[in-house]
């Protein structure tokens, strides 16, 4: 028997998947699903301080090596949200990460003490959506000092829950930023989240397709600049790294873990492997490791290094 | 897909048309597509009609998006996303279709492709008034006993679809019923049928953004419309706590249905 048992800031998942956010996490059902399809641990859609629609349709496409997205963190607000928290706590049979983003550092920290109430496994502060910089500017993980300063401030409402920095790979900076987010007391870092961003245009209608014109890119496409991230993050911190991007197979899982991931983030595989690409991704690392004799896939954390 | 080029508008009553695209699309009744305006917004509608290397959409106003998509003309172009979803699979015989308003948009369809399958088919409509009533001579023509009902009498039976479901299953003659429509009509229609143990097929409509599965917005406790919907079979709808009850506005803020 293998071991895909990992611990992340103190959590166990049984597997090292994890349900990105602003993937399928509207509600506490669909939560529960991914949990049963296999998912180590799950994140709601972040949240936000107030309601917000995000942007018009189209939101989300589908192009030939992943996908792109300008959903401009369309969420209920964390009073409503923080409720829905609660109930996945309690309904979900795994780690559930409570992910929030806000408009400056004081407001993280009010929605993270708001947050830290519902009792979540771990929060997830989202320093890096590329979507809403007209609304929000520039993302937090785009500079140190940003970063430190969001973390800093929702450490300080989030209790003894583990917080993990959601960092971007759309930065000159990143290992500054990874050593100021894990200086000012982040348990993890997640990286990452979508790159660019990036721009499909209509032919025909000689228009870009999104509302929002540039979205994040996603899938397959970005999974070798993922992967590189999670290598320089590594080099950087001692923290535990969620490795994000592209990730739809168990080699592709094996591969950030070995950049030095200790769990993995699933997003855009849902659309083609749905519920169960977690169970599917966790059941082909556990093939592999037993073809090739390791016996837990923490020995594999970072080997790509050695 | 992309864009599609607006082949013929055709009026079905006072306050819904049909605009028909040039797209070789291969749809089941019961299906959508993503509907594309630039500059303006995206949004799920179901095929009404589906072959010959056409397809066609039927919208009334309902807000900015409908009226803009409903004064189209012929030649503009339109952008187009899917099929998506899963449609109305009855493997029956003997099966009733209830439509209400605007929701009968998919449902002459669904009548001529049963009735070419050879289905006995009773389509049963409803609107507010005569003039609102869609396909009741489209299903009439492709063989199905048509059932009329307005809520004002001024056409055929005075009442609700659903008084008209209810005498045809108490006469016992139906298998399977399809519905779409307004959704406290389909909750009625669903009761209906699991009084007299009758398979029931809804099409059921929540805020949509993606359209292939992956956003969760579209989420009816824990199904994802878009997906594994739109229609859904009575198994699935017996587990919905929030069919006829709850659904969720942009934000994801639960509302009631």
């Amino acid at each position: 028997m293998v071991e895909l048992g990992v611990e992340l800031a103190g959590i166990r998942l049984r597997n090292p998947t994890i349900l990105a956010s602003g993937i399928l996490g509207v509600t506490p059902a669909t939560l529960k699903r991914a949990a049963k399809g296999g998912a180590g641990a799950v994140t709601m859609k972040s949240l936000g301080p107030e309601p917000r629609q995000g942007h018009p349709n189209p939101t989300v496409l589908e192009w030939e090596c992943g996908l792109i997205n300008a959903v401009g963190l369309s969420n209920p607000g964390v009073e409503a949200g923080a409720k829905e928290v609660a109930e996945a706590v309690k309904k979900v049979k795994a780690p559930v990460i409570a992910s929030f983003f806000a408009k400056d550092a004081a407001e993280f920290g009010v929605v993270a003490g708001r947050l830290a109430a519902a009792k979540p496994a771990m929060l997830e502060a989202n320093l890096s959506c590329p979507n809403t910089i007209r609304e929000m500017g520039i993302p937090f993980a785009y500079e140190p000092e940003h970063a430190a300063e969001a973390v800093k401030a929702a450490k300080e409402r989030a209790g003894d829950i583990p917080l993990i920095a959601k960092l971007s790979p759309n930065t000159h900076r990143l290992k500054e930023v990874a050593k100021a987010v894990e200086a000012a007391g982040a348990g993890a870092i997640n990286m990452g989240n979508t790159l660019g961003p990036g721009m499909l245009i209509d032919v025909d209608a000689r228009k870009p397709i999104l509302a929002n014109k540039a979205g994040g890119v996603s899938g397959p496409a970005i999974r070798p600049v993922a992967v590189r991230c999670v290598w320089d993050v590594y080099e950087s911190v001692k923290i535990p790294i969620i490795g994000t991007g592209g990730v739809g197979s168990g080699r592709d899982a094996l591969e950030m873990i070995m950049a030095g991931a200790t769990a993995v983030g699933v997003g855009s595989a849902v659309a083609s492997g749905g519920f169960k690409v977690f169970g599917k991704i966790a059941k082909e690392m556990e093939e592999w490791m037993a073809k090739n004799g390791v016996s837990s896939v923490r020995e594999l954390v970072g080997v790509a290094h050695k | 897909m992309g864009m599609a080029k607006i082949l013929e508008v055709r009026e079905e009553n006072p306050r819904m048309r049909t605009l028909f695209l040039d797209a070789a699309m291969k749809a089941s009744p019961g299906q959508f597509a993503m509907l594309w305006i630039p500059g303006l917004n995206e949004k799920p509608l179901s095929f009404s009609y589906c072959g010959e290397g056409r397809v066609g959409f039927t919208v009334a106003k309902v807000g900015p998006f409908s009226e803009k998509l409903s004064q189209m003309k012929v030649g503009e172009l339109v952008g187009v996303r899917g099929p998506f979803g899963n449609g109305f699979k009855p493997k029956w015989d003997r099966i009733a279709i209830v439509g209400g308003g605007c929701g009968a948009a998919p449902l002459g369809f669904l009548a001529e492709e049963l009735a070419r399958k050879g289905a006995k088919v009773s389509f049963v409509v409803g609107a507010k008034t005569k003039g609102e009533l869609l396909f009741a001579e489209r299903a009439r023509s492709a063989g199905a006993e048509v059932l009329v009902c307005t809520d004002d009498g001024s056409e055929e039976r005075k009442g609700f679809a659903t008084d008209a479901l209810k005498d045809l299953l108490e006469k016992g003659k139906i298998d399977a019923v399809c519905t779409c429509g307004p959704e406290i009509m389909m909750r009625k229609v669903f009761e209906l049928c699991e009084a007299k143990g009758v398979e029931c097929q809804a099409s059921l409509e929540r805020w949509m953004k993606c359209g292939f599965g992956v956003c969760g917005q579209c989420a009816i406790d824990g199904f994802l419309v878009c997906k594994e919907g739109p229609v859904f079979p009575s198994s699935k709808l017996r587990r919905m706590r929030e069919f006829g009850t709850l659904k969720r506005d942009a934000c994801g803020l639960p509302l009631k249905a």
